[in-house]
């Protein structure tokens, strides 16, 4: 699903902000990313979602070498690719339900579906009442779980949450943290960028550690599921 | 519940605002190119078609200050030139018609002042016959005095290199306002890129296609370049109105009549359909280029 061999990545002619990282994530697995602040977790994420080349190593993805997969078919492979972005990254002059809505727009998908879908959506992660309202006017509680449902209408493959519960309280936390788990369940890997130390002891899936632009892989120490 | 067709922030920048007004007034100014143009077109077609194939006899209506007999001249101008090969015919013009002639520059009643006005004989040549207008000319001025021959050809070569130069110019200018229009499309495109980047990164990492993207830019530069170019258009058409108004107002014209041909209305009407078809092209290719170095 995804395979990083002796990636290094750069911005610029900057030194290196992530050295020598190799790792392989499975179909369906699903992984905590953690590491103090700074130490790259945004841009070893950046590599994940196809915003950035890795400066040397090779990037896999979907079974597809992002360094010789033709620019033109990067779309597709995006479209399977959910992104919650840590600072949301929602389109100000649209409404909550149009920017949910993108990504099926983008897709194609017909407006009554993606009308039915978005509504549906949004209900489950409480937002039923602010579909026409606009993220200006939302809490950054609200603004995350706008967020996360763009990052999930689409069903993807792949799910990338940079800090998914670091703006909501604890209940929506745990429901943002609950839908995660359903999909997983039905076989969307995972990647979960934390420092919430409760969050990784109580879900206990394999930590992905980032530390002075390296990686270390291990199975999470509160419960190791063997 | 879906508000927006488009996906890109409302304008906020102010090239954007102004790119309507831009093009409106580029294709104002070439609608009074592709007039211009027009006009010389016509002039060039009926001053060609008019003095092609003919020459002009002039007959002075006195000879060293002394009246000879006009017509017995006339008569004898006529049988000579009748009786030179290549000609086909020789027509006297009658007063009234040299006053005609002569009305863009002495008015109507130009007979009326008694002024001495000298006779013309318009020779029409045979087509696809050479006449030796040298010796026509030769033998007039030796059997009548006062008369001197016109075959037009200097006069109408210096005429039609005037306007064709000035048909060149009005093309050229056209062609420098599409480039400048394309430039402007160019820039105002930039702009918005600039002004829309964290939005068309958003939609670039959540799987949209460089086309879709551009699509968007497109349709925004289309309509703005519609906006204008229908305005352009509009004044184009007023200005072309009161200045054929005006013309038709005057006693006489130094200019032969120009009318609204169908091919000469089409290319106006084309106008706004071009600047639309650049802009659509110029904001795509800006788009599609900012986009290709986006990974």
């Amino acid at each position: 699903m995804v395979r990083f061999k002796n990636v290094g990545m750069r911005y610029g002619d900057e030194p290196e902000v992530l050295r020598d990282i190799s790792f392989n994530l499975e179909s369906g697995s699903y992984h905590f990313l953690t590491g103090p602040s700074g130490a790259g977790k945004s841009s070893l994420l950046r590599l994940m979602y196809l915003a950035h080349q890795p400066s040397r190593g090779n990037v896999s993805i979907f079974n597809h070498d992002v360094a010789t997969t033709p620019r033109e078919k990067l779309p597709n492979l995006r479209r399977r690719i959910g992104v919650v972005f840590q600072n949301f990254q929602l389109l100000d002059h649209l409404s909550t339900m149009d920017n949910v809505a993108l990504p099926l727009r983008i897709s194609g998908a017909r407006r009554e579906t993606i009308q039915e879908h978005v509504a549906e959506l949004l209900a489950w992660v409480g937002l039923g009442g602010h579909l026409d309202a606009y993220p200006r006017t939302l809490s950054d509680g609200e603004k995350q779980r706008v967020a996360i449902a763009r990052a999930v209408i689409n069903r993807p493959s792949l799910l990338l949450a940079d800090e998914p519960t670091g703006s909501v309280d604890q209940e929506q936390g745990s429901r943002i943290l609950r839908l995660f788990e359903e999909l997983n369940k039905i076989g969307t890997t995972i990647v979960l960028a934390t420092h919430d130390r409760s969050i990784i002891e109580h879900y206990q899936h394999p930590v992905l550690r980032i530390e002075k632009g390296t990686v270390s892989i291990f199975c999470n120490l509160a419960k190791d599921k063997g | 519940m879906f508000a927006q067709h488009t996906d890109l922030a409302p304008n906020r920048d102010s090239t954007s605002r102004l790119l309507p007004w831009i093009i409106g007034l580029m294709v104002y100014l070439a609608g009074l190119a592709v007039s211009v143009t027009m006009v010389f077109e016509q002039v060039i077609d009926r001053w060609s078609a008019g003095l092609k194939g003919s020459v002009t006899v002039v007959i002075e209506p006195s000879v060293n200050g002394e009246d000879i007999k006009t017509e017995a001249r006339i008569e004898t101008a006529l049988r000579l030139i009748l009786t030179t090969p290549g000609i086909s015919s020789a027509i006297p013009l009658a007063n009234a018609d040299v006053a005609e002639l002569i009305e863009p520059w002495l008015g109507k009643d130009a007979l009326s002042l008694d002024l001495p006005i000298p006779r013309l004989i318009d020779v029409t040549l045979e087509p696809n016959r050479t006449v030796d207008l040298a010796a026509l000319t030769h033998r007039l001025e030796t059997a009548v005095p006062g008369i001197q021959i016109d075959d037009h050809k200097v006069w109408l070569q210096s005429v039609l290199r005037l306007a064709r130069t000035f048909e060149l110019i009005a093309i050229l200018v056209v062609i420098l306002i599409a480039a400048a229009a394309g430039a402007t499309v160019m820039f105002a495109t930039r702009a918005r890129l600039a002004v829309q980047c964290d939005v068309i990164e958003v939609l670039h990492l959540i799987g949209a296609r460089d086309t879709y993207i551009a699509r968007q830019f497109q349709g925004i530069a289309v309509s703005m370049a519609l906006w204008g170019g229908l305005l352009g258009l509009s004044l184009t058409g007023l200005t072309v109105l009161g200045l054929w108004i005006l013309t038709h107002d005057l006693e006489g014209s130094l200019l032969p009549a120009v009318g609204w041909n169908p091919p000469f209305v089409a290319g106006l009407a084309l106008l706004p359909l071009a600047g639309v078809i650049i802009a659509a092209v110029t904001a795509r290719y800006t788009v599609m280029r900012y986009l290709s170095r986006m990974l």
